[in-house]
């Protein structure tokens, strides 16, 4: 006997159609909408206000912007934890894993190269960093 | 199907209809799958121009800085539109759902205009900082900078011609398996598209202009 499981298209909301299903997935799309508009006013309250310490400012946004990111993948793009929903997980997975190895790996190395080689003065001129 | 499959034991309810084809999954499970590997491989190379930006974010070569440049009011509002035009891509996703042509094409509209006035903004800031001198052969930062803006301005001109061909497939196919399935595939990639400028306006208008 074998294990019938539905897999869930990414993207995809609830799928019964009716009156019941439009209105909450209408909630879900608001929710969404309000969260991320809330995220969106903090990041830009946060990046110009001259209250907060400001070296904790880059940090600040960044989570604000990962929390916005989650937000929009739940709840417009309907991703979730259930397990008809695991191959589309496990595939994001796979995808933030890569992004970070790009993302990190370059900036740890250009960072390290630009502390490690001293060009000589004239080299340094023409390559005018800051 | 009604199917439920208790994950400890081994319970599993049949009482709804045979499952046809139980070990395949359906066109539209699969369609909209392997377009979610395309959205993921394209916000891999996406990543890549956000690590080059990250690197020569500062190699400004003597030119105008970030901090000289980005104007976030101009900002704040492509902000606003391109979330409310993913907001209403999304209501548009409901009307195609409960099969309403007016609706569809309403938020359909609405979603276009949005977005257009996005990329007409991106282009007006695009046209000033050229036409003040901050082109991208001025300096490593601009070249960073216009590539990876750009490329994501280029994805939401593709994503609004893609949206008009489909409103001409509703209006000539109706509510197909096939259209309903191309629908699908364009919400998923608006809405990666807003998740991709998220990252985009924190990493290069916030965090830039603070350094």
């Amino acid at each position: 006997m074998t294990i019938t499981r539905h897999d869930h298209a990414p993207g995809d909301a609830e799928e019964a159609s009716g009156a019941h299903s439009t209105r909450s997935t209408l909630i879900i799309y608001l929710t969404g909408l309000f969260l991320a508009v809330v995220l969106t006013a903090t990041s830009f309250w946060v990046a110009n206000t001259s209250i907060l310490w400001s070296t904790g400012v880059p940090l600040g946004l960044s989570v604000l912007a990962i929390a916005q990111m989650g937000i929009h993948l739940v709840f417009f793009l309907h991703i979730t934890t259930g397990p008809d929903d695991t191959n589309n997980v496990l595939a994001l997975a796979f995808g933030i894993l890569i992004v970070i190895l790009v993302v990190a790996g370059s900036l740890w190395i250009m960072t390290d190269l630009n502390q490690n080689m001293v060009l000589p003065a004239e080299l340094m001129d023409l390559h005018m960093q800051h | 199907m009604n199917i439920t499959v208790a994950l400890d034991g081994h319970v599993q309810d049949h009482t709804a209809a045979p499952a046809t084809g139980a070990s395949h999954a359906s066109k539209r499970i699969v369609v909209t799958y392997g377009f979610w590997i395309f959205l993921l491989s394209d916000i891999v190379m996406f990543s890549a121009l956000f690590a080059a930006y990250s690197t020569l974010s500062r190699a400004t070569a003597g030119g105008p800085s970030g901090a000289q440049l980005f104007d976030q009011v101009g900002v704040a509002i492509e902000t606003a539109c391109l979330l409310a035009s993913s907001f209403t891509c999304g209501l548009m996703s409901l009307a195609i759902g409960s099969r309403r042509f007016g609706t569809t094409y309403l938020y359909a509209l609405l979603t276009f205009a949005l977005g257009g006035v996005f990329l007409a903004l991106e282009l007006r800031e695009f046209a000033h900082m050229i036409a003040i001198g901050a082109a991208p052969q001025r300096s490593a930062f601009l070249s960073a900078f216009f590539a990876l803006v750009g490329c994501h301005g280029l994805h939401v001109a593709v994503g609004l011609i893609w949206l008009l061909v489909m409103m001409v497939q509703v209006k000539v196919r109706r509510f197909s398996a096939a259209v309903e399935r191309r629908l699908l595939c364009f919400a998923l990639f608006w809405h990666a598209l807003d998740i991709v400028w998220v990252w985009l306006f924190t990493v290069v208008y916030l965090i830039g202009v603070n350094q």
